[in-house]
């Protein structure tokens, strides 16, 4: 993507500022300007961009540039606050009401995920103890009901049905149902519509008046362009919305449909779907949405990624070898295994901001390939190989080569790389040991 | 074979076959009955997309003088229709390359340049379904999830057999929950053949079985369905490859069109899609569909322009008639007329 180095483009623009203690309204134009872009390329609607824009240079101009941050730092930081408030700045809850059953409508165009995000919702809240109730009332799609009914059976939750029969008798019916049966949360899945066509959309209006739900909330593909604005607006005018529900952020889409949707709506995206898997929908957190949209990168979901996948015990073992020069190929596959844990190379490096600007790593796949031939070779060494690497020679270099399917460049290359790792570790680890060892020298002149 | 004749039939005008109708449901008759010529069609699936870009197009240009500030407005119009900021910025700098080099200084005038440079970038990447006398003539679609695969493979195959060709739908989504019965419902509804495995089953298996099952049953359309995927799980994307592979290989040929679907509401993800399933399988046209909502469509311009991608195919509408060939020089029109 063109604009993932914002942050980079942004340094350069604002590079001859350095130095600078306030910002002119000329510096923020020059970095707004690259914003802009950005934000445009990430989808967010021209005119919530403009309005955006405006704002931010209010904010900005003037501005102190705090000495730890350069001026083109500054302004992203500031774009970054206004873009996270603009998206509600703390997460939002779902409306639950407090005389059972809650009734929840799910609403959107065709395709944009209602009944696979019903379906998980309806498992997260059968996850913290609530009984609920998912209501097939796509009565136009072939299989909608079908499938609604196969995710039900997958996640152990009922489905109420009624055929192709009125969607409004069927979401009457299905509340009558859930009350009798003891559902606290009944969620209806709405067909598909284009929010446009007037028909459909005084369906969904006479469905809310037969039931009033406590929560409707559209759902809406983060892939979306601009017309994500009319699509929410519409839904919005017409059914008063509770929240809105951002799906397929799996994918690579920047997600700036977030921000239009939040903008011309101002109601709040409670919910985000991360995977097809069942348990794939997560809270929203506003920051790292503006962390996305702006392509910096998604420090924070790293993080939480590495401390989940990395063993606490294990990192404390590692960190005593090291002190003591005992660090083996044993521990480094060790670690490459950690990291592989973490998930698939390039989306790990793609949380990291500023990664899109860096060219070498455009081709990641071929990283991660060499991980696995890492991995091969070390995995092709006799335990007494991998704890003491000196013992390899030249026929255990060949049997190495053979039993990795690599060539013996690669193992050489890889025992090479371990030795220098050791080396750079000793440096690093040793340099506390030499302090020490000098402080004691130091002390017999004394 | 009578129905190749849809590859001839496109120079003249498409509906013209939906008239020879010989299908006996009575909804499909009624929608072949009320079908309005082609562009009627696309322009009022495209009335309301027509109805804000011209109405502030009008009101942007009418009266002004050519300057600075009008062809940024241009490029603002452009970019929210969907067409990226590089295509836009192209566009407008050929606008303003040619207001200099004709001294145009009325700004009605740059509309009508602005819809030639349309047209032309359209119809550069315009092209019509392959034609091939060979036999089964294979059709493979995919897209992300939600793009409308199994519709427009439902609306693929009624046009098919309108020709009166032998069509033969694969389902090869085993992921989905109940993606097979949504196109069993599609092959019923039509009246073609069907063929699928269970839920869950190999996705290359149902191809294997669908090529050799067209040969034996003597069909000449193989519709081959694909499961919903988005274009960064590199696992999926192998996986399409390997189906596209087993499918040129019992086929002993290439296959002659590979399609992907693309939601006209999509924004500047739809590059990312293209690029990205064109590296997994040659894809060799895109699908545009939901083009009947209030989306700009702008896409097709960024598609044609940054990855030489040819539009096929548009869905502007639910009925069964409604996907329609993609012609470059109706759908600038019905987007200024």
């Amino acid at each position: 993507m063109a604009f993932d180095n914002l942050a980079a483009r942004l340094q350069e623009t604002m590079r001859k500022l350095r130095g600078k203690g306030r910002l002119s309204e000329k510096d923020v134009d020059e970095s707004l300007r690259e914003v802009r872009l950005a934000l445009l390329e990430a989808d967010v609607n021209f005119k919530v961009v403009k309005d955006f824009i405006k704002r931010v240079k209010e904010r900005a101009v003037g501005e102190e540039v705090l000495s730890s941050l350069t001026p083109g730092q500054q302004v992203i930081k500031i774009v970054h606050e206004e873009l996270t408030a603009l998206m509600g700045g703390t997460q939002a809850k779902l409306q639950l009401s407090s005389k059972p059953p809650t009734v929840i409508m799910m609403v959107g165009l065709q395709g944009a995920g209602k009944t696979t995000t019903a379906a998980k919702l309806a498992r997260l809240l059968k996850s913290q103890g609530h009984r609920p109730l998912m209501v097939a009332a796509d009565i136009y799609r072939p299989a909608a009901i079908k499938q609604l009914m196969v995710l039900g059976e997958q996640i152990e939750v009922p489905v109420f049905s009624m055929g192709q029969q009125n969607p409004v008798d069927i979401a009457k019916a299905a509340v009558n149902h859930g009350i009798t049966h003891s559902n606290d949360v009944i969620i209806i899945d709405t067909a598909g519509r284009l929010h446009v066509d007037d028909a459909l959309m005084e369906e969904l209006v006479q469905i809310r008046e037969a039931v009033s739900p406590h929560e409707i909330l559209l759902v809406v593909d983060s892939m979306t362009g601009q017309d994500a604005v009319n699509v929410a607006e519409a839904f919005n005018a017409r059914l008063e919305l509770g929240g809105i529900v951002l799906t397929k952020l799996d994918g690579d889409a920047r997600g700036g449909a977030a921000l239009s949707v939040k903008a011309v709506t101002g109601k709040p995206i409670k919910f985000a779907g991360v995977s097809e898997k069942m348990d794939g929908l997560e809270p929203f957190y506003p920051d790292r949405m503006a962390s996305r949209i702006l392509g910096m990168g998604d420090v924070l979901s790293l993080i939480e990624k590495a401390t989940a996948a990395v063993d606490q015990e294990k990192a404390k073992q590692l960190a005593h070898k090291l002190k003591e020069d005992e660090f083996t190929l044993e521990d480094f596959l060790d670690q490459l295994q950690q990291l592989k844990k973490m998930g698939p190379l390039d989306q790990i490096l793609g949380m990291l901001p500023g990664m899109g600007a860096v060219k070498q790593l455009k081709n990641l796949d071929v990283d991660e390939n060499h991980l696995k031939r890492i991995e091969a070779i070390i995995n092709s060494m006799t335990v007494q190989e991998r704890r003491n690497p000196q013992i390899i020679g030249g026929s255990r270099r060949k049997r190495i080569a053979q039993g990795s399917g690599t060539r013996v460049q690669d193992v050489n290359r890889l025992l090479k790389q371990f030795e220098q790792t050791r080396m750079l570790m000793k440096q690093l680890t040793g340099s506390e040991k030499g302090r020490r060892r000098s402080k004691g020298m130091f002390s017999l002149f004394r | 074979m009578f129905w190749k004749n849809i590859f001839k039939k496109k120079d003249t005008a498409p509906t013209e076959s939906l008239e020879q109708s010989t299908v006996d449901e009575p909804q499909a008759k009624e929608e072949a009955e009320t079908s309005q010529s082609l562009f009627q069609r696309l322009k009022m699936g495209l009335s309301k997309t027509r109805k804000g870009f011209v109405d502030r197009m009008e009101q942007l240009v009418s009266g002004r003088k050519v300057d600075e500030e009008l062809f940024e407005e241009l490029e603002e119009l452009l970019i929210q229709a969907d067409c990226g900021v590089p295509t836009a910025m192209e566009l407008v700098d050929r606008l303003r390359e040619r207001a200099k080099g004709e001294r145009i200084t009325e700004g009605d005038e740059i509309k009508r340049l602005l819809r030639q440079e349309i047209t032309a970038m359209l119809e550069s990447h315009a092209q019509s379904l392959k034609e091939s006398t060979a036999s089964p003539y294979v059709i493979m679609v995919v897209g992300v999830n939600g793009a409308g695969k199994t519709t427009t493979i439902g609306k693929l195959a009624y046009r098919f057999k309108q020709e009166g060709a032998k069509v033969l739908l694969a389902a090869g989504d085993t992921f989905r929950a109940a993606a097979i019965d949504q196109l069993k419902a599609w092959a019923d509804r039509v009246g073609v053949a069907f063929i699928s495995h269970q839920e869950g089953a190999d996705p290359a298996a149902v191809a294997y079985d669908a090529v050799n099952a067209a040969r034996a049953r003597g069909s000449d359309v193989l519709i081959l369905d694909t499961a919903g995927r988005l274009q960064t799980k590199t696992n999926l994307m192998a996986e399409l490859g390997k189906v596209h592979r087993v499918v040129q290989r019992e086929l002993g040929r290439d296959v002659d069109e590979i399609l992907l679907v693309v939601d006209a509401t999509t924004g500047q993800n739809a590059l990312s899609q293209g690029r990205m399933f064109s590296e997994a399988v040659p894809i060799t046209g895109i699908v545009l569909t939901k083009l009947d909502g209030t989306a700009k469509g702008g896409i097709v311009l960024a598609l044609g322009n940054e990855l030489n991608l040819p539009v096929k195919l548009i869905g502007v509408g639910e009925k069964y008639t409604d996907l329609r060939d993609f012609n470059a020089a109706e759908f600038a029109k019905a987007l200024f007329d």
